[in-house]
């Protein structure tokens, strides 16, 4: 269980979560969604320590993360694809997704997981001694969700997956979500600002403006209510 | 998309928020403004200045022989580190390379001395001119740079320029060049020393030095300054052409260089290329980083150390009985440890802590900020 | 031609040494994003640490290698201690340090071991140089010796970057800090450990130019300091061939320059060389990463 309490969180003056509070159970998909500015990057980035809350607390699997450090937060199974997603051009392919598990001792599991991710993600396969710039778009999501996983993760946070994704693309990316999430027991917190798709595959949606939480709803509920959705979520 | 932290390579060595940016916002906004506050700055500064020199003659005037000297040392320095806390703190460009520039006016002044027979105005004029003209060449080059590698030239000119004159004997090779100091006129009296003659022309130079950097500073010149220094882009999407900008910072205080390396001529025996080494230029940065970048006044305390702090050092190092060796090094340990210690402590310099301790001592006991009506 | 074989000769063995202080400067400046202006002082200090050493009774290879090794040491301790305050700041910050530092720590040499005593550094190999028909080259024992030790630690880094894990960590630090902790790098242990090694190939550069400055003093390092830091800037600060491509022009600059046009021009040959390639390109010569504009 991850679970946000009361976090409010600042960027200097500018007061970017107000009391924030989110339940994300195991083995479920959340999204958190909402506009531009709302605050969905800073509550990500909050979870795994890239900033510190001036109050409320962070707890996964009963371990306290407020006060740790990125680095711990990480080696306890958390998993972050940032903004951006954070590909390092000047790397290969290859390097870019043993960075996943570089920091596990199983060196034999390591190169078992390598060989996973080609194995779910083909076109990363061909490419894998190529220099990670030379990847397209979906290439790239594809370059740091298996990233993510080849740490073997309890939790999965991902910022904006399907930013200058085709629709196409899109679909297969959250379908894939979905299944990774069923199959493994794989936790995700799902932040988007193509509501729409997010709502697809999730159980529970958490809409956020101006850095307060506005409702907590099931998804489909949220999918039905439209005045939420014209008014926070844009369709 | 970078998530890095490091500034871009466009970047110029930006600066720490420095004093130049002006005084803390609690300064007093509502009220009437008084008197002195209305007249144009051309004016305050001119006062100021007349001041300084005022204030600065009498205390020549009060001293030995050999405090003459060091006043006068003090003030020649103090143009150079003026021109350099205008060009990094203002501007932000950061030159390893002014003790060069010094040398530039040095030998200027020293070649016109020996050769020729000219009116000092004339001399130092110059020497500031000379200074300028390889600011303008040194700007041009600097102008393409950025950070590390700005730095880099500059560190190429430090090094690579007090050699040439090595090759030289019109330049005096490693000896240097030997000049007798300018003698009193008659009017100062009979006994006038000429160290003293020497404190009077330097205090002058700093005078109108800080009167015209002053003005500079706090004018259109000065705002263009800042603002490439804050942000090349915007600076030039306002209007402001930013190669010119920097050009102009670099002769400028090239042309400071330059004329402090003549007053230092006129004061010491002789012009070589062991006074106008590695070392110099980074004691013109101790003096900055000290007085705080950007900070005219601060300046002031700078020169002070650098002028004091070796023979202060060595009188201490005697006195405790520590061996020659030690002695020798200790202001150099010391400039190294203050450049250190001020920037991880002080990253505003110490004359900014100071002021700012100032402020928030004295800001209880002034009247509360009114907020202007109307436009 | 003769004269042309040896200025090459010369120019390759002094070159290395250039290349190796290159090196220095660009592993600290690709993981920190500073230029270490200390890097000679640095050098310096380990290499008086190794005459030491000697004083002491110890032979050259213990010297040598305690040299090496109190590199690491210096440049954990320098940057944990000095530059990890300013990482973040602007960069004027860290070059003022790094100044500091610089004047610091050959003012502290100069207090410990003096100024102008007379003391050489040993050389291990002969000096003489090898035999070739009937005349003597410019190339001795010594200068293979030189050329084989920096090549051999520039193949020992690279094998380090490019095929251990550590060196994945360690790069990926370097270009992505923020990434790189997501991944549960622990970055600043990386960083410490780049001036490190860094450090380390200083102190290489440092005890092998120091036979041939006689006598040694403090400051011996500022000169090779200034052709080390060209060096880099030319084959562009993020570029390790760069360093030795850089070195070794350098080198080459400094030996025809003093050869055929006259010795004391030969740090303002290197110098013009310097400003020229920069006005030309003011990223230096091998770095794909343009300056970034806008």
């Amino acid at each position: 269980m991850l679970e946000i309490s009361g976090v409010s969180a600042s960027y200097g003056p500018v007061q970017a979560l107000r009391d924030v509070t989110v339940q994300v159970p195991d083995g479920s998909v959340t999204a958190v969604l909402g506009a531009n500015g709302a605050g969905k990057t800073t509550l990500l980035k909050t979870i795994t320590g890239l900033l510190k809350p001036q109050a409320g607390t962070v707890v996964f699997d009963g371990h306290d993360l407020t006060s740790m450090k990125v680095e711990d937060i990480v080696r306890l199974g958390v998993a972050h694809v940032p903004e951006g997603r954070g590909v390092i051009n000047e790397l290969t392919v290859d390097d870019n997704l043993r960075l996943g598990a570089i920091w596990r001792r199983d060196t034999a599991d390591r190169k078992t997981a390598l060989g996973e991710m080609y194995d779910l993600f083909p076109p990363l396969a061909q490419r894998r001694r190529r220099s990670a710039f030379t990847l397209s778009g979906g290439e790239r999501q594809m370059l740091v969700l298996g990233r993510a996983l080849m740490s073997r993760p309890k939790a999965l946070l991902l910022d904006e997956p399907s930013l200058g994704l085709a629709p196409i693309v899109t679909a297969q990316m959250m379908a894939l979500l979905r299944d990774l999430s069923a199959e493994q027991g794989l936790t995700v917190l799902l932040v988007e600002q193509n509501a729409k798709s997010a709502l697809s595959i999730a159980t529970t949606g958490v809409v956020l403006s101006l850095g307060q939480v506005v409702t907590t709803k099931a998804a489909a509920e949220l999918a039905a209510d439209a005045d939420l959705r014209h008014h926070y979520l844009g369709f | 998309m970078a998530t890095t932290p490091a500034a871009p390579e466009s970047a110029r060595t930006t600066g720490p928020v420095t004093d130049a940016d002006g005084p803390p916002p609690s300064a007093p906004s509502g009220r009437a403004r008084s008197a002195w506050e209305r007249l144009p700055v051309v004016a305050r500064t001119a006062i100021f200045a007349l001041a300084f020199a005022v204030i600065g003659i009498l205390i020549a005037n009060g001293i030995s022989r050999y405090r003459d000297f060091q006043l006068a040392e003090i003030a020649a320095y103090l143009v150079a580190v003026a021109g350099l806390t205008v060009l990094t703190g203002l501007n932000g460009q950061i030159s390893l390379g002014h003790g060069a520039l010094m040398a530039v006016g040095a030998y200027c002044a020293a070649v016109l001395l020996l050769h020729a027979h000219l009116p000092l105005v004339v001399v130092l004029l110059l020497s500031a001119l000379a200074g300028g003209v390889a600011g303008v060449l040194v700007g041009a080059v600097a102008a393409r740079l950025r950070g590390p590698y700005l730095a880099g030239a500059t560190l190429a000119l430090a090094v690579g320029l007090p050699e040439i004159p090595k090759n030289y004997k019109y330049f005096g090779r490693d000896e240097g060049l030997t000049i007798n100091p300018p003698l009193p006129p008659g009017w100062l009296g009979t006994n006038a020393p000429i160290e003293r003659w020497g404190a009077y022309i330097c205090i002058i130079g700093a005078a109108v030095t800080l009167f015209l950097l002053a003005n500079l500073s706090r004018g259109r010149v000065g705002r263009n300054f800042r603002a490439v220094r804050d942000d090349e882009i915007a600076a030039s999407l306002a209007g402001i052409s930013v190669p010119r900008t920097q050009i102009l910072a670099f002769t400028v205080s090239a042309a400071c260089a330059g004329l402090a390396g003549g007053l230092l001529a006129l004061v010491t025996p002789t012009v070589g290329p062991g006074g106008f080494s590695l070392a110099l230029s980074i004691q013109l940065l101790v003096a900055i980083v000290i007085g705080g970048m950007g900070n005219l006044p601060g300046a002031v305390l700078g020169s002070i150390v650098l002028v004091y702090l070796p023979s202060w050092a060595t009188s201490i190092s005697n006195g405790v009985g520590l061996s020659k060796q030690i002695g020798a090094n200790l202001a150099l340990a010391i400039f190294g440890g203050m450049l250190i210690v001020v920037m991880l402590a002080f990253p505003g310099g110490i004359a900014a802590a100071v002021r700012r301790t100032w402020w928030a001592l004295t800001s209880r006991r002034r009247p509360a900020t009114t907020i202007p009506a109307g436009p | 031609m003769h004269a042309f074989v040896n200025y090459t000769l010369d120019g390759l063995s002094v070159g290395m040494v250039y290349a190796a202080v290159a090196l220095s400067l660009v592993l600290i400046w690709r993981s920190t994003r500073i230029l270490n202006f200390a890097g000679g002082a640095m050098a310096m200090l380990t290499t008086y640490i190794g005459l030491s050493l000697i004083d002491r009774g110890a032979n050259y290879w213990v010297a040598f290698f305690g040299a090496l090794i109190a590199g690491l040491v210096l440049g954990a301790v320098v940057e944990r201690v000095f530059v990890r305050p300013v990482e973040n700041k602007p960069p004027i910050n860290a070059v003022i340090v790094t100044l500091g530092l610089f004047t610091l720590i050959e003012a502290l040499a100069g207090m410990i071991w003096g100024n102008s005593k007379s003391r050489s550094f040993p050389a291990h190999f002969s000096g003489n140089g090898y035999r070739v028909g009937t005349t003597r080259v410019a190339f001795a024992p010594f200068d293979t010796f030189i050329v084989v030790a920096v090549a051999l630690t520039m193949v020992a880094l690279l094998g380090l970057f490019q095929y251990t894990s550590l060196g994945l960590k360690m790069r990926a630090a370097a270009f992505e800090p923020v990434v790189a902790r997501l991944q549960g790098i622990r970055v600043s242990r990386m960083l410490t450990l780049g001036w490190a090694l860094a450090a380390a190939a200083g102190s290489l550069a440092g005890v092998l130019v120091a036979p041939r400055i006689l006598p040694l003093s403090p400051n011996y390092m500022d000169d090779v300091l200034v052709y080390g830091f060209s060096a880099a800037v030319l084959g562009g600060l993020d570029s390790p061939v760069g360093a030795l491509i850089g070195g070794l022009v350098l080198g080459l600059t400094r030996e025809y320059v003093g050869g055929y046009v006259s010795s004391t021009y030969e740090i303002e040959g290197a110098l013009v060389l310097l400003i020229a390639v920069l006005m030309v390109r003011p990223q230096g010569l091998f770095n794909r990463i343009a300056p970034r504009r806008v």
